[in-house]
């Protein structure tokens, strides 16, 4: 396959979807095959950019989330169980904290459920990571609809500000030495913070006048009309999205609020964005094509989400007392997201440029 | 091309306006130098010609502005960015994406051209500017030249039939000048571009210019620049030469200067009487690293009291890392400094001040009060020394700063003297300078070189870091220049400067390498 770069929005699907999976089981093995299925993506698709560098801290979180689960779960434990590994001294509390258990014995149950708990966190934490190191996090804001596309800039010189400003702290603070400043607490704070922030703004002022002259945020060629339309649908949109949710969440709400009106309101809202995107004169430089293999990206992730939702209680949700089972559907269902690894086209790479 | 008829403007909480009724006509295909003193409404003018000014600035503009039949009257700075590329002054404060590829098509998006369009658009300009093995480089991590010629690519793009550009050269070494000023005249010749652009240093430009605008107290003169230089404000050191020789026409470049000088037959010239140097700083060994980069390798330096040493070299070469080394708040991997016995690492802060003051490229960076007089105060107080010193010190560099005024209204010249004046405030005995002629005009250097010679003559010891060649001359007894973090040559400031191509000053091109200023020609004639 020729080597090119899969467009980010299909990695953030794929990635979702296998969240998706590992957010509805506790069962470990499953648990175990996403994460796995994950990293094995990651290292088959991953590029050389320094987004794509940071695998290996998620890995260290989710490690972490793990062991703070299990920990957790064995100071404040008290679940009992018929195995107890070890018998801590129970520290007695007061009366008003009744219900909780500081220390004492260390069941299974306790050290099992923190376990399968911890690794249902990690995964989707690595799940979410992968889609971070797989996709540029700023081409993504760059597929946006054209209805956002303000935004998007917005959050894009936002990030390439937040350097600067540490740049710009450094050298404030060098040249404080240079004058001798004994000043403590808020009066120092004042002589970093006063530089730093005119700086800053006259960078900022800067940018803008350099994205005014190169055409930024050129009128396009809406009528009034068209732009109340375009209001009229966002809001209307937004007003039938809050009560769908509001239905969906109250157990008490009529049916006909819930699932009717998010559909409404998703429908009214695409309405808005796709009017409002149709004024702006705007085109987009090598744009991120969506080929096959965009596709088959997101439908495994699709696949691998609703196939583990539908498994059954005793796969997905296995007592603490007995060695969890697993089913070959499932197992086959979670293999799917492992696809991507070798269906799509290999990154670029300065070899292959 | 570009009309202007009798533009006013006034700042928004000015009381006189910056520029008066100007009335100005510029041709399609000419490349326009616009010059005078620093304040003098030059930055503002540019700003005109796509309407940032006033559109973006604020404040009341009269009299009108036409570029190709398209009037800033009625024309937003967007709306014109498909006649007008503007480049600011510091590119990289500019740059919105963070991609040199990107940050060509950036415009062209704005402007809803067809993706193949720009596509070709991007390769051609990359080609154009020689910067196609750059495409895929992250813009901070380019040079100061190579990240001009991207924004300059970056305009390009769009297709402008005028270019502005405000000081495009200020910032950068003599060789990546040329290579910004080459490809801005090869723009000219081979797309038949306006090329409107404000510079200090006019000498880069003037062989180039085929109109020069003064801008001076509010009103403008144009027309040809051997015409306007015979009794321009500010004017580079070939033109004071042929001014001095009374040469006819003014020589503009050093080829057309030669042909006039020969046959001049000259006095030698007179050694300029220095004092004897005494040791003062001697730095050894020192080496500068930041990661695994090496900044400066094992460089010495000598600073003897009253002597002025300039450190030169390409941007990046090393020479602001020595220069805070020395001092004592950077970096030091390795090696010794030692003044009167002491290392300024050694002691305390305070301690290093008094051995060592440096005033930093951004001077800005020290202030942060909100009047001079508060901040000259201050000084005196974290220095221990009486009060009034700072005021009395600011007062010998730049006479009548208001007290009240707040440090950033004062003009660049000013604002350098508050600086200054607030380092040498805990008498240091070594002042060491880091590119301080940024933003200043001829007038401003003279200035600023007298002070500098006057520092020097009272015992101190003086260093500085600079590209400015001619600044050096007219100010240095020591040259040493530095690359890739390493000294590679070293010795007077007269020697190293006319034995090197790139360094030589305009004077010493014409006359030899026994000549280094104007002022050394006009000593040997009197």
């Amino acid at each position: 396959m020729t080597p090119r770069d899969l467009h980010p929005g299909a990695w953030w699907v794929w990635a979702l979807g296998l969240a998706a999976a590992a957010s509805s089981t506790i069962n470990p093995f499953l648990l175990v095959l996403i994460i796995l299925v994950a990293c094995l993506v990651v290292v088959a698709r991953r590029t050389e950019a320094p987004w794509a560098l940071s695998f290996r801290l998620y890995l260290y979180l989710a490690g972490l989330v793990v062991l703070i689960r299990v920990l957790f779960r064995v100071v404040f434990g008290g679940v009992p169980d018929t195995v107890v590994f070890v018998h801590l001294p129970q520290i007695p509390l007061p009366e008003i904290a009744a219900g909780i258990q500081l220390l004492g014995p260390v069941t299974r149950a306790d050290v099992l459920g923190g376990l399968y708990d911890g690794l249902r966190l990690a995964a989707i934490i690595l799940c979410v990571g992968a889609a971070n190191t797989l996709a540029n996090p700023k081409r993504l804001l760059k597929s946006l609809p054209p209805a956002l596309y303000e935004a998007g800039t917005a959050v894009i010189v936002a990030l390439s500000l937040f350097p600067q400003l540490a740049e710009s702290v450094g050298r404030v603070r060098r040249a404080r030495h240079l004058r001798g400043d004994a000043a403590r607490g808020v009066g120092r704070l004042r002589r970093i913070v006063v530089p730093v922030m005119e700086d800053a703004l006259d960078r900022s002022l800067y940018l803008a006048a350099g994205m005014d002259a190169r055409g930024y945020g050129r009128a396009g060629t809406a009528t009034t009309t068209e732009r109340r339309l375009t209001g009229v649908f966002l809001l209307a949109g937004l007003i039938g999205l809050c009560v769908g949710v509001y239905g969906l969440l109250d157990a008490t709400a009529p049916r006909a609020l819930a699932w009717p009106f998010v559909a409404l309101g998703v429908l009214l809202a695409v309405g808005g964005f796709v009017s409002a995107g149709r004024r702006v004169r705007r085109s987009r430089y090598r744009p991120d094509p969506w080929r096959p293999a965009e596709l088959v990206t997101v439908a495994c992730g699709i696949a691998a989400a609703a196939l583990v939702m539908t498994a059954s209680v005793e796969v997905a949700y296995p007592a603490l007392d007995v060695l969890p089972q697993v089913s070959v559907p499932t197992l086959l269902a979670v293999m799917i997201g492992v696809v991507p690894a070798f269906v799509t086209p290999p990154p670029e790479t300065e070899a292959t440029r | 091309m570009i009309e202007l008829t009798s533009v006013t403007f006034t700042h928004a909480d000015a009381d006189a306006p910056v520029l008066r009724g100007v009335d100005l006509r510029i041709d399609e295909g000419e490349l326009v130098l616009v010059a005078g003193r620093t304040g003098s409404g030059k930055s503002t003018l540019l700003g005109t010609l796509n309407g940032l000014t006033p559109h973006f600035t604020g404040g009341t503009m009269s009299g009108d502005v036409v570029v190709d039949g398209r009037s800033v009257r009625d024309h937003t700075p967007r709306d014109l960015a498909d006649l007008v590329g503007y480049v600011g002054q510091d590119p990289l404060a500019g740059f919105v994406t963070d991609v040199v590829e990107d940050e060509l098509a950036y415009g062209m998006e704005q402007l809803g051209i067809d993706p193949q369009t720009m596509r070709r658009r991007v390769e051609e300009t990359l080609d154009l500017l020689g910067i196609a093995d750059l495409r895929r480089r992250a813009l901070r991590t380019l040079s100061g030249g190579q990240q001009q010629r991207v924004a300059v690519g970056s305009v390009l793009t769009m297709h402008p039939r005028v270019l502005v550009l405000d000081e495009p050269t200020s910032a950068l070494d003599p060789t990546a000048a040329e290579e910004v000023l080459g490809t801005l005249a090869r723009l000219v010749d081979d797309l038949g571009l306006t090329v409107v652009l404000a510079e200090h240093r006019m000498e880069r430009v003037i062989p180039f210019a085929d109109r020069l605008v003064l801008v001076e107290g509010g009103t403008v003169r144009s027309g040809d620049p051997r015409d306007l230089l015979r009794d321009s404000p500010v004017a580079p050191p070939l033109v004071e030469l042929g001014r001095l020789l009374e040469w006819d026409p003014l020589p503009v470049s050093v080829r057309e200067a030669r042909r006039a000088a020969r046959g001049l037959d000259l006095p030698s010239p007179q050694e300029p009487e220095r004092a004897t140097p005494t040791s003062l700083l001697t730095a050894r060994g020192i080496t500068v690293t930041y990661g695994s980069t090496v900044a400066v390798r094992e460089v010495d330096l000598d600073v003897p009291s009253g002597r002025v040493v300039a450190l030169m070299g390409r941007n990046g070469s090393g020479k602001s890392s020595l220069l805070w080394a020395i001092q004592g708040s950077g970096r030091r991997a390795s090696g010794r400094v030692d003044i009167d016995g002491t290392d300024p690492k050694n002691g305390s802060p305070a301690h290093a001040r008094e051995l060592v003051g440096l005033v930093p490229q951004t001077a800005a960076d020290l202030l942060y009060l909100e009047s001079v007089a508060s901040e000259c105060a201050a000084a005196d107080h974290q220095a221990g020394a009486e009060a009034g010193t700072c005021r009395g010190l600011l007062d010998r560099f730049a006479p009548g700063v208001p007290d009240e005024r707040h440090p950033r209204d004062l003009s660049e010249g000013q604002r350098l003297a508050l600086v200054l004046a607030i380092v040498l405030t805990s008498s240091p005995r070594v002042v060491a300078l880091d590119e301080p002629t940024r933003g200043l005009d001829y007038p401003g250097k003279e200035r600023l070189a007298e002070v500098l010679r006057t520092l020097a003559a009272g015992g101190h010891g003086v260093v500085l870091a600079t590209h400015d060649v001619e600044f050096v001359a007219s100010v240095a007894d020591d040259a040493v220049v530095m690359s890739e973090g390493e000294v590679v040559s070293r010795g007077t400031a007269a020697r190293v400067l006319a034995e090197s191509p790139a360094f030589a000053p305009q004077v010493t091109k014409v006359l030899g390498p026994e000549w280094l200023t104007v002022d050394t020609v006009r000593e040997a004639l009197e």
